[in-house]
Formats: structure tokens, sequence, C-alpha cells
């Protein structure tokens, strides 16, 4: 027991701390630091004391061992005790004595069963470092370290780690860097796992090519399945193939084409598209349907890689070198329409005709939402066919307060020579009788 | 079927369309022939000789079915009159027209006629009388619109029928046949 001696005393119970030179300690592999208290003293119980006092360093809790560092340098040596060592920690027993001492704990270590007393005379939590003495000696981190250790041994390389690396190069999870390192692995490992949900995504997509290639199936039975006219289906019947329709409707499209998959022909493959998707729409609305209705169809649709509405009407436009059955036609008035070809204005005329020379709107006329209603077209569409009408003298106007409204044109069966003569198997007549009955 | 005063209106006065002016060119042109008509039957059988646009003049509206002429219709069936050589526009804004039923040259006809049927052929008569006189009673002479008299007289003058001489004021004008 050389007095003065930086080493310990007997028995190897505290071996030398390496520290680094700025006198933070060298944690070995896996341990980490949990609890740092200042102004400690470590001594021992027995007398004669079985090792040199520690007199006041800094004692740091790790999940191996209890290390201790001269805050001073007084000669002493920075020292550590093996958590593993320690047989037995003392209960801390609140006393009236204790009150007025400096908190101590006690635990027994191996070899020699010695006795240590930690002396905490500075200020820091020493219930927190109790319950975490209690925790990392109960933890007995070095056990699993002594497995691998005992393996690495085996393999013939045991030198313990140090520094930053572990053995086998791998980077230790150490303080900040360790904290950073772990991060970096666990975005890592999330990035693998949603690769692989990828792969589970693609498995749904074409689960769902599938499914969208059997509705486009049923569109085409649905297609080729007659349309009757005069209702005499029972409405059940009726209903459902509406709603089939509608479904099919949303879709209809199994791969859009974009600009990528056609390329240079973007505008070719679009036109034609659009043309066997437009066949459903145009007889869902009475073989005439704006563009605009129909951009907003097309693009439901679609879903995504929606379509611009110069593309839309560009696509339409190229119908004409196409030998495809509808056509974009312009009106006066700018309105642009999508029509079947077969649909011709004699059909609508014929149908407007019938309107306006029935009694009433003989007399009264009709107005554009009139028109809509009964021809059962949307109102901006009824009005187009109304002054086409007009221009092909079907019809005339009547403008007014109440506003415009549409009559059959009598004016071709007015003779000018003899303006009170009416013949008689005109509508003239008829518009005449019809007068007469209503103001009566 | 409607009258107004004694005149008897055709059913299509009835007919809403035919107070808006019709965009179509075909429908406007019948439209225009059909008001052509009206207002000259109307004219002749009220012997009215003066239209004027803005006024309350009895065709250009319908009470019964609550329409009437815009401007712009009035002007145009006017015009339409005009350029047939029926009507005259009296000023540049195309406000008051002279209504000829009977054209200027229908009208010296007219008066040939009245100076032969009442023997003047070769008499001197002031132009009041001609419209107003005795003989006129009866006739469609009378109440002519003295414009419209002026200008049938001249006519005649430069044919040597007659000749005009003024009086002692503008009521005296006179006229000497030498028909």
């Amino acid at each position: 027991m050389a007095s003065g001696s930086s080493s310990i005393g007997i028995g190897g119970l505290f071996e030398n701390a390496e520290v680094t030179t700025s006198g933070r300690p060298v944690l070995r592999r896996n341990e980490v630091e949990c609890f740092l208290l200042s102004s400690v003293d470590i001594d021992s119980e027995d007398d004669p004391p079985r090792f040199t006092a520690l007199r006041s360093g800094n004692l740091i809790l790790t999940t191996h061992r209890l290390i201790w560092i001269p805050s001073q340098s007084n000669g002493a040596v920075p020292s550590s005790v093996p958590l593993a060592a320690v047989t037995h920690i003392y209960s801390h027993k609140k006393s009236i004595k204790s009150m007025f001492h400096s908190p101590r704990i006690r635990f027994q270590a191996n070899p020699g069963s010695i006795v240590v007393t930690i002396v905490f005379r500075g200020k820091g939590d020493f219930d927190e470092f109790l319950t975490k003495l209690w925790e990392c000696w109960r933890g007995r981190a070095w056990e699993e370290e002594e497995k691998s250790e005992s393996e690495t041994s085996r393999s013939g390389s045991g030198t313990v780690a140090q520094g930053l690396y572990g053995n086998d190069g791998t980077v230790r999870m150490v303080g900040l860097a360790g904290i950073l390192r772990k991060e970096q692995e666990q975005w890592e490992s999330t990035d693998k796992s949603l690769q692989d949900a990828f792969q589970d995504l693609n498995a749904l997509m074409s689960k769902a090519k599938e499914m969208v290639s059997l509705a486009e199936k049923m569109r085409q039975k649905l297609l080729s399945a007659p349309s009757s006219q005069n209702g005499s289906t029972d409405d059940e019947e009726m209903g459902s193939k509406e709603e089939m329709q509608q479904w099919m409707l949303s879709v209809g499209i199994i791969s859009p084409v974009t600009k990528e998959s056609a390329g240079a022909l973007y505008h070719q493959e679009l036109s034609r598209q659009l043309a066997d998707f437009v066949r459903i729409p145009l007889e869902q609305a009475g073989g005439m349907i704006s563009l605009t209705d129909m951009y907003y169809h097309f693009n439901r649709a679609r879903g995504t890689e929606l379509i611009s509405p110069d593309d839309l009407w560009q696509a339409c436009t190229l119908w004409e070198k196409f030998d495809v059955p509808v056509m974009l036609r312009k009106f006066d008035s700018g309105v642009m329409v999508i029509q079947n070809k077969s649909h011709s204005d004699e059909e609508v005329m014929s149908r407007i005709r019938m309107l306006v020379t029935k009694t009433e709107t003989l007399k009264v006329g009709v107005t554009a939402s009139d028109a809509a209603l009964t021809l059962k077209i949307a109102p901006a569409m009824a009005k187009e066919h109304l002054l086409t009408a007009e221009t092909k003298g079907l019809l005339c106007r009547d403008m007014s307060p109440d506003g415009l409204r549409f009559y059959f044109n009598l004016f071709p069966e007015i003779d000018p020579t003899n303006i009170h003569i009416v013949n008689d198997f005109g509508t003239y007549g008829e518009w005449i009788k019809a007068t007469c009955l209503m103001s009566v | 079927m409607q009258r107004l005063a004694d005149f008897k209106l055709p059913q299509f006065f009835n007919y809403p369309p035919y107070f808006t002016l019709q965009p179509v060119r075909d429908t406007r042109e019948k439209q225009i022939q059909l008001w052509k008509e009206l207002i000259l039957d109307y004219c002749k059988s009220q012997k009215i000789f003066l239209i004027g646009v803005e006024e309350d003049f009895p065709l250009f509206s319908n009470s019964a079915i609550d329409r009437s002429l815009s401007h712009e219709a009035r002007e145009t069936f006017l015009s339409a009159i005009v350029g047939e050589g029926r009507a005259e526009w009296l000023d540049k804004g195309h406000r008051k027209c002279l209504v000829l039923w009977h054209r200027i040259q229908d009208w010296a006809d007219i008066i040939l006629q009245f100076v032969r049927d009442n023997g003047l052929e070769d008499s001197v008569m002031t132009v009041e009388e001609i419209r107003s006189g005795t003989e006129s009673l009866g006739t469609e002479l009378q109440e002519i619109d003295r414009t419209i008299l002026m200008r049938a007289l001249k006519l005649l003058e430069n044919k040597g029928k007659l000749a005009l001489f003024k009086g002692t004021s503008a009521d005296d004008e006179g006229v000497k046949f030498s028909v």
C-alpha cells in the first residue's frame, strides 16, 4: 500500500479508466452513459481501509460501470468499478442523522467483498442516481457483452472496442453521432419497407386493371344492346341499366392515353379514344352535347392524367381526318358542340315543329326552357336549336318585356296582296282557332 | 276581328311576332310586306297622309296582346314604303313620313278626272277650292293633304295641263286648267 500511489488497493476491484484528452471517459462497446454527479468521494468503510479513498471527483454511472474521474489533477487516477462486480447494494435508510450528512450509497463488491461508500457532497439528484444505479445494475448489460465477447475471442479478435467504431467496423451508437446514426438507419429501413409496399401497390394496380377490363366488357355489352324508346320495359330494368351506364361512364377508361405513352401521336390517339368515349354521353344527351360538358365527362372518367380544354378541342378537330361517326360543330353564337354525324338537324326540327304546332304553343309560343323540358336537352342546347329553327324559317321570334319566345312562323302563309284572306288548310287557320279558343 | 275606327284589322295583327322586327332575312321581308300593305290600307281608309314615327300611330301598338313596335321597327317599315315610292320622309331625321297611298302620278290622274267630271277644262280655281270646294265633296280629293296636292299640280303644270299662279296671299293660289 504505497502512499501517494496512483493505483488502487487490493485485488483489482478498481480498474484504471481510460479518458480522452479532454477528460471524457472512453466508453466501451454498447456502454451508454446514464448519470453524472460531481463532488463525489469514494471511501472504504473497512478499518483498516481496503483501498485508497478517492476524493472529490465526478462520478459517472454507465450501463456497465461506475467511473470516477478526479476533478483536479491531484495525482489521482481515473478509476472505475464494473457493475458486474457489485454483489449487493445496501438500501438507503433515511434517518435524522442522514439528514445532516451528505447522502451516501454503500455497496459490496467482489473480489473480496469490499464495502464501498460513495459520498455525494455536491448538488445533484441523488435519488435519481440511486434509481438509475439500481436499473443499470439490474439491467446487466455486460452479460450480453460477455456472450458476444466470448464469441469474438474465440474467433481471435478479443480486443475491446474503443472509439467510434466497433470491432466489426460498424459505427457504434455513441452520443450524438450515435443518435444521428440511429436516425439514418431508421430512414433506410423505412425506405426499404416503402419499396416493398410499392411492390404490393403494383400488384393492386394490376388487379384494378382486371376490374376495369371487366367494366369495359360490360360497357360493350350495354352499347350493343338495343335501347328502347317507348319505355315498355319494366322500370327496374331501365333503372339498373341506367345505373350501370353511369358506372360505366366513370370507369370507362382503362389506360388513359398520355403524352408519354403516345408521344408524337398524342393528339391522334386521344382523338380516337375520345371518339369511342363520347358515344354513351351523346346518347344520353339526345345526340348533341356541348364541348364543356364533354370536357367534364371525359376528365371525370380519366380520373388522373386529365386533359386540358385545348387538347380536347384539338382532339375533336382531328375527327375530320378519321372516319369516326362523330363531329364537332360550331354555332354562330360561338357555342361548340359534339354531335353524331347521323344526328341530323331534320330530326330535331321535326321535334320542334311538333312542339310549336300544338294548340297551346301556337298561341303562346315557346321559350328556351320550355323547349329544354319538352325535348329533354340542356337549356343552352335548346336555345341553339330554336335559333337554328328560326334561321331555317320554321320559327319566328317575339321579343317583349317578358323575354324571348318563339312561334311557329306564320308569315309565309299570309298573302300580302290580300291580307284578310285566311287559307283554310294552313297552320294560320289553326292559330286563329287556337287564339279564339283561349280568349273566350 | 278588331277594328280601329271603321277599319277592319287583319287576323295577324294579334300575332305577337308581328310586332318584333324579325332577324332572319326571308322572314323579315315577309313581315315588311305585311306591314306595308297594312299601313297603306289603313291610311287610305282613314285618309291619313302623315305619320309621326314617335307619335301614337294606332297601328304601331296592340293593347290586346300587349305589344308595340320598337322605334327601329317603325323606321324600318316606313323606310320600306318610302323605298317603293309610296311614302316620303319629310325630314332628314326620319321623324315625319308623308304617306302616298296614291302616288303623286295617281293624284294627278285623279285631278284630271275631277276636272273632266266637273267640266272645268278651261276654268280657274283656287287650290283650296280643289280640296274643299263643293265639287270635291265625296271625292278622294276632299281634304287631300296640301303638300301632296301641290306636288300633283306641279306635275300637271310640267305637263302643260294647267298653270299655277299666285294670288294676293298664300291662300289665294290659283290654277288655270287647260286640259
